[in-house]
């Protein structure tokens, strides 16, 4: 139970006043809105979304019309988040979080922020793409791709593994993100796949290999869609992202799979938990088993481009089979050892 | 903005009142939260894993990479700030009101929004180079505008004497004009100098790693707070050094008669040659990167229908969180800057250091403390509108202290003493004569103050109510999303909405000394 924190002291100005006024329109009230006057005992919630609100809200809107549960939501990266989440502790006003990446869900669940969930949701999910110990459920899969210029390379001339781009044929050509998350999964990946000691040299390979340095996957997928750099290791939905915004066939950028049981092809997740002080948050609990449920993954599949979790949902047309690119020796749970990655990456000097 | 500032020329060996020095603590108290919170995490873990993290792979190459870029960038926004000045207030340019408004331009674009408008342009740009030029060109109207208000109430009698003594031109300006302008220049080059090293949007863009890029994926990868928090104490430590390094610079001079001097007619060709000096500032900073922009905008095919009423909202958050964190920053800087203006000793230097870390600090660092300080000791504050201007403030005060320091030494203190031989009290003389006197400077710290706060992202993300919008937060949702033509009219508002105060402020006079 949360009071309203839209309080305006006297001591501030009008403006405020004026401000806090506006914010405290509680939105399940708004009569303006129809698609958020739920019926009185609907319940509701506070969502913090990693993702971003073009991809997440008209899903939202759709859980709310089909339950009449008003849902807050907090939209920031995830980074900021997961960050916040900590900070926060107990005294947090989410209910649930919704993760861009499953790296966040490490650090949080080893501050025993989540409350488990029930079984009938930590299962709905194959083992290998959720939590072990029910902490979070996975929602979506990812694949790790390589991004190339179309109007440099063609797809058939392009290596099938990830060794073949730092053999000092791609020599100042990759465009990489050592410091996003999704980057260092993969490295975690490597490291379970190939051991620590075949990570550490393919990733001295890279560093030698005279590489663009860039902040996020999107920066990649712009710098070689506009020709600035030839290739670039990022996840797949970002293409399609942008590819639906202008035209697929004015992409420059081409997407590149590699061959499935290479360290360089996996399939990250994106996941959902609830927070540990809203166990008993019906509300809370309605919406991720929505986001697992048909209706959900529908929309993920169809809007996002992202791979369904659940077994028996159609994957999004125009990307490989999941079933293509799946690794069956790894377990996306095992990527939870994020330090000794990061101690590596240090170490070869990326980070 | 200001004027000569011939800052404490009596009284600065009597000791401040009480009040003021109480007043001035508080606010000090406020814009060290930061400063306690990294203290608190970096701490947390101890000194072993501090040294740890200190000793990793790349943090010497970020810190190096930090100051190189703070110090490349203060002295080009220096140099280029004073030459614009100068060419403004004493060459008979045509149009001078609007070159003096174009170059507070600048002021109005995110230095994130100016690098991705470049990277439209050319996106091989990365590295030190675009990151120092683009910086440069998004902080010169710090330097430029309260020179050139110095400029236009500062005598050019003595330079004209010099050069008839023998100096060359450059020599005469070293002699008599420089040390007229010095302490608007240095004041101004502070703020440069703590604007880089904060600066994150831009180095992510140009792909310049710095230590705010370290914080940033210290935070975002890792998860590791306490890592970020050392990281960032590195970052306070160098404003501390540049905070005092402005401190020595800016030296008591002796008060000069204030005249005003008319602007010199030069040579067509002369003008012709000085013209693109005042110009590149906005050009670079401003009208490449909006052209850039505009480029995506026609590209984009889903050019969607403009949602009116959210732009509108957007609108009036923004506006309002900006004119709400204008007075709290201005109320904040006030004791301090009045403080600083008229005395000195090891307490008000500490003082006055304290209330310029904020802008040193990368946004995320300053929301995420004060989600810490306000869960702790308000925490039904938490998430209102309350704690976000109280961010702005801590982050953005240190705009107003400068320029209100300056503003309000330049108040003769015989003025003052007139006042107090009616028998009035020493708080109601400062109010009836300091206060009027230094209103235009008081007001320039507040424009400053709305414009950045227009402006900010990362602390307004963690910090703000949940579903309230900014413009700035409107536009970062759908950039992340390659959506550009749904971004388009968000980023063009915001521009436009910053830019109004700027033009005000490149038209604000410190009118003070022209009626003496």
């Amino acid at each position: 139970m949360r009071a309203r924190r839209l309080l305006a002291p006297a001591a501030l100005t009008a403006v405020i006043a004026l401000m806090a006024g506006c914010a405290s329109g509680d939105p399940s009230t708004d009569p303006a809105d129809p698609t958020t006057a739920p019926p009185a005992d609907a319940g509701s919630f506070t969502l913090y979304s990693g993702r971003n609100e073009a991809l997440v809200q008209p899903l939202i809107d759709q859980f709310t019309a089909e339950t009449g549960i008003a849902v807050e939501v907090r939209y920031g990266n995830t980074a900021e988040l997961g960050a916040l989440l900590l900070e926060e502790g107990e005294a947090t006003p989410a209910d649930v979080f919704l993760s861009q990446d499953a790296g966040a869900f490490g650090a949080l669940s080893a501050a025993d922020l989540f409350a488990p969930l029930p079984d009938d949701i930590a299962g709905a999910v194959p083992q290998g793409f959720t939590s072990t110990d029910g902490s979070w459920v996975g929602v979506t899969g990812r694949a790790r791709v390589v991004v190339y210029d179309g109007e440099q390379y063609d797809e058939a001339e392009l290596p099938n593994t990830i060794d073949g781009y730092v053999d000092g044929s791609f020599d100042g050509t990759i465009g990489v993100a050592p410091t996003n998350a999704s980057f260092q999964s993969a490295v975690t990946a490597h490291r379970v796949l190939e051991g620590d000691d075949a990570a550490e040299q393919w990733l001295t390979q890279l560093q030698a290999a005279d590489i663009e340095i860039f902040d996020s996957n999107g920066a990649i997928l712009t710098a070689v869609n506009e020709g600035a750099v030839d290739t670039g290791l990022i996840n797949h939905y970002y293409w399609y992202r942008q590819a639906a915004e202008v035209g697929a066939e004015n992409m420059r950028a081409q997407l590149k799979y590699l061959e499935a049981g290479d360290p360089g092809s996996i399939v990250n997740v994106t996941g959902a938990g609830i927070m540990a002080g809203s166990a008993d948050n019906a509300a809370a609990l309605a919406f991720v088993e929505y986001l697992i449920s048909e209706a959900g993954q529908d929309y993920f599949v169809e809007q996002v481009f992202e791979y369904p979790l659940v077994p028996g949902i159609a994957e999004p047309e125009g990307v490989p089979p999941l079933e293509s690119l799946l690794n069956p020796e790894l377990d996306l749970s095992d990527l939870d050892d994020l330090s000794t990655t990061q101690e590596m990456l240090a170490r070869v000097g990326l980070i | 903005m200001t004027t000569l500032a011939r800052t404490r020329p009596t009284g600065t060996d009597t000791r401040p009142p009480l009040g003021l020095v109480m007043l001035a603590t508080i606010a000090a108290a406020a814009a060290a939260i930061p400063l306690v919170y990294l203290v608190v995490r970096a701490g947390g873990t101890g000194l072993e894993s501090i040294i740890q993290t200190l000793s990793r792979g790349r943090v010497l190459e970020y810190s190096m990479n930090t100051l190189g870029l703070a110090l490349a960038t203060t002295f080009s926004a220096l140099v280029l700030g004073a030459a614009i000045a100068v060419v403004l207030t004493r060459i008979r340019v045509p149009f001078p009101r609007t070159w003096l408004l174009l170059s507070a331009l600048p002021l109005a674009v995110p230095s994130y929004l100016a690098g991705y408008g470049w990277l439209v342009s050319i996106p091989t740009l990365s590295g030190f180079v675009p990151s120092w030029l683009l910086l440069t060109a998004v902080t010169v109207p710090y330097v430029t505008l309260p020179v050139a208000a110095a400029l236009r109430s500062a005598t050019g009698d003595l330079e004209g004497v010099a050069r008839s003594l023998g100096r060359g031109p450059i020599g005469a300006f070293f002699v008599a004009t420089w040390p007229q302008i010095r302490p608007a220049a240095i004041a101004g080059s502070l703020l440069v100098a703590l604007y880089s090293l904060s600066e994150f949007g831009l180095v992510a863009m140009m792909r310049y790693p710095t230590l705010t890029w370290g914080i940033n994926s210290a935070y975002s990868a890792s998860f590791d707070r306490a890592q970020a928090a050392t990281l960032a104490l590195l970052l306070v430590v160098m404003a501390l050094v540049v905070v005092a390094g402005e401190r020595g610079a800016r030296r008591q001079l002796p008060s000069t008669v204030a005249r005003a001097v008319r602007p010199r007619p030069i040579g067509r060709g002369m003008l012709i040659a000085l013209l693109p000096v005042v110009a590149v500032a906005p050009v670079v900073g401003v009208f490449v990167p909006l052209a850039g922009l505009a480029t995506r905008l026609v590209q984009a095919d889903t050019l969607r229908a403009i949602d009116v009423p959210r732009l509108l909202a957007a609108v009036g958050a923004t506006l309002g969180v900006a004119v709400a964190a204008a007075v709290v920053a201005t109320l904040l800087a006030l004791p301090i800057a009045a403080l600083a203006s008229r005395y000195r000793g090891r307490l008000v230097t500490a003082i006055e250091s304290v209330g310029y870390l904020g802008h040193a600090l990368p946004g995320i660092v300053v929301g995420l403390s004060l989600v810490f300080f306000a869960l702790a000791v308000v925490p039904a504050l938490y998430q209102s509108v309350v704690v976000l201007v109280f961010a702005y403030a801590v982050l953005f005060m240190p705009k107003a202290i400068g320029t209100m320091r300056a503003g309000l030494g330049d108040v003769p203190p015989r003025l003052i003493a007139v006042a107090r031989t009616t028998g009035v009290s020493p708080l109601a003389a400062w109010w009836r004569v300091t206060v009027p006197l230094a209103l235009p400077a008081v007001g320039v710290g507040a424009l400053l103050v709305a414009i950045a706060t227009m402006k900010e992202l990362p602390a307004t993300l963690l910090l703000r109510p949940t579903g309230i919008n900014t413009l700035a937060t409107e536009l970062w949702n759908r950039t992340v999303v390659f959506e550009f033509g749904a971004a388009a009219p968000y980023a063009a508002l915001l521009v436009l909405v910053a830019a109004v105060p700027a033009m005000i402020l490149s038209g604000v006079r410190t009118t003070a000394k022209e009626e003496l």
